[in-house]
């Protein structure tokens, strides 16, 4: 696992984040699939008490994810008459790439993360979190490419609603993170994972430190950002199904549509991934140290993933959706205000304990 | 130092391209997504460079909020999905002209402060180490930008607002 994940070529910082992401590009997809597996058609079956998708194969419709996806595959890909050709192609790849990218940072065990030991002695990139976050904007652009490209009014209403909620709610979720790393002291996501391992409250170090604890306000806002940046239920004005079809992606078809829906859910198991990192410790686990992290790393983060999963989907088959004005106002006289003082707040704690 | 080397020219060409399709393309939208290209190779060759965080700011400010901007703008008022004749004018030689000047200058510039040095990449620059010049060294500064940049930002909304 160790040699899978980190592959230390020297002085090769670069190389190596290219192999990772090679690796990953194979990973992701796996993920969002089990993701959506586990929990959007079995969990969204249960409290919805959906019959048709419990049906197929037998055994909770296990057939039923397999079926979706042959479906889709055998699909006519069309592209509309008036669209943008090019632009309609690329969109739903720069998605996809978005979500790929954010993956690579995500440290997997004490080192089954991705190199950069030789420069800073735990690994991981640097500027971590924050690399996560800036090309998790990339999202954006290709939301706006598929509804500006479908020549559709519907689409691009989609698309413009997209872009000024996911505006609008970047803001409280890099806020929501700076609590975190203020109180780490490391942008770097292992070092933040270490962080939360070797830390203490208040002079007892039995759980570490996870800061879902110290940081609680934080986390809340950063699962309600996350979500309004999946544009997921509560938020989902921009595919508001019932005015708008489906938003950005309504003149998608077969494989191009999967590629939207890959990336929706994968992006929602980097969130998961991403809040678990940064709340509630990681791969770490108490009591378990030395080489053998490396290989109980990856289960004990991808439970954490599934567990922040769970609230997210949970949130999403109990809420009816916001109105525009309410969506836009929650983000931006509640959000913002609250992520600001928990800074603030943070920092004067940081600076007097 | 050769790797660096190869990935700045593959890099700089995909930026030339780039840059020339944005003042070349007739249409507007094309255009503003040709410039993502140009500053994603900005950002690459930071990365080159050793600077992380300057690369990823490059990437967070210039195509995750200025580029959007640009779009939803392009997109909020008129979203056309044909090529414009307007866009272009033939302002081509001056613009020539003011570009060779440009880059003129800078190349003397460069050339005439270190010409031959052979300046030595260290390695990447650590974030810890842009937050402590940013908050120790440069603070002043930074809050000086941070208040001149609040007032451009209500100046504008001010502006912008008739009631």
């Amino acid at each position: 696992m160790s040699h899978l994940l980190a592959i230390d070529l020297p002085g090769g910082w670069q190389t190596t984040l290219g192999i990772k992401t090679l690796i990953v590009m194979g990973l992701i997809p796996v993920g969002a699939l089990v993701l959506g597996y586990t929990f959007l058609l079995k969990m969204m079956s249960h409290m919805q008490s959906r019959v048709g998708p419990m049906d197929p194969g037998g055994f909770h419709g296990w057939f039923q994810l397999i079926g979706d996806g042959i479906k889709f595959i055998q699909k006519e890909d069309i592209i509309p008459a008036g669209a943008d050709k090019r632009v309609f192609k690329m969109a739903p790849a720069v998605v996809v790439m978005s979500t790929f990218l954010m993956f690579v940072v995500l440290p997997a065990g004490p080192n089954a993360v991705v190199a950069g030991s030789i420069h800073n002695g735990i690994g991981g990139i640097d500027v971590g979190i924050f690399y996560a976050l800036a090309v998790s904007s990339l999202s954006v652009i290709g939301v706006l490419m598929a509804g500006w490209a479908s020549s559709n009014k519907y689409a691009l209403i989609g698309a413009l609603r997209a872009a000024a909620q996911l505006i609008a709610y970047e803001l409280p979720l890099v806020l929501a993170v700076v609590g975190v790393v203020v109180q780490a002291g490391t942008m770097n996501l292992q070092g933040i994972v270490f962080a939360q391992r070797d830390g203490e409250i208040f002079g007892w170090g039995g759980i570490g430190s996870p800061y879902i604890l110290t940081q609680f306000v934080g986390f809340c806002l950063f699962m309600v950002a996350a979500q309004a940046e999946l544009t997921q239920p509560p938020f989902d004005m921009p595919v508001a199904e019932s005015e708008l079809v489906a938003g950005y992606m309504v003149e998608y078809t077969g494989f191009r549509f999967l590629f939207f829906f890959i990336g929706e859910f994968g992006t929602a198991f980097v969130y998961a991934g991403l809040a678990a990192t940064l709340f509630l410790g990681g791969w770490s686990i108490p009591g378990v140290e030395g080489e053998i992290a490396n290989w109980v790393g990856p289960l004990v983060l991808f439970a954490k993933i599934m567990f922040v999963a769970f609230l997210m989907f949970w949130a999403r088959f109990s809420y009816p959706r916001l109105r525009e004005d309410q969506l836009q106002s929650l983000a931006w006289k509640w959000m913002i205000p609250i992520s600001l003082i928990n800074i603030l707040v943070t920092g004067a704690l940081k600076v007097a304990l | 130092m050769v790797a660096q080397n190869v990935a700045f020219w593959i890099f700089a060409a995909f930026m030339a391209v780039g840059a020339v399709r944005v003042v070349t393309t007739d249409n507007i939208v094309h255009a503003a997504l040709w410039l993502v290209l140009v500053l994603a190779g900005g950002a690459a060759q930071f990365i080159i460079l050793g600077q992380e965080f300057v690369a990823w700011v490059q990437v967070i400010v210039y195509i995750g909020a200025v580029i959007v901007l640009f779009l939803f703008g392009i997109m909020l008022t008129r979203a056309p999905m044909e090529a414009e004749e307007k866009l272009n004018n033939n302002l081509r030689w001056p613009g020539l002209v003011a570009a060779l000047l440009f880059s003129g200058t800078i190349a003397w510039a460069f050339i005439d402060e270190w010409g031959n040095d052979n300046v030595a990449l260290t390695k990447p620059v650590r974030t810890k180490e842009v937050g402590e010049l940013i908050f120790r060294g440069y603070l002043v500064p930074f809050e000086v930008v941070g208040v001149l940049l609040l007032a451009a930002l209500i100046g504008a909304v001010v502006m912008a607002r008739k009631d």
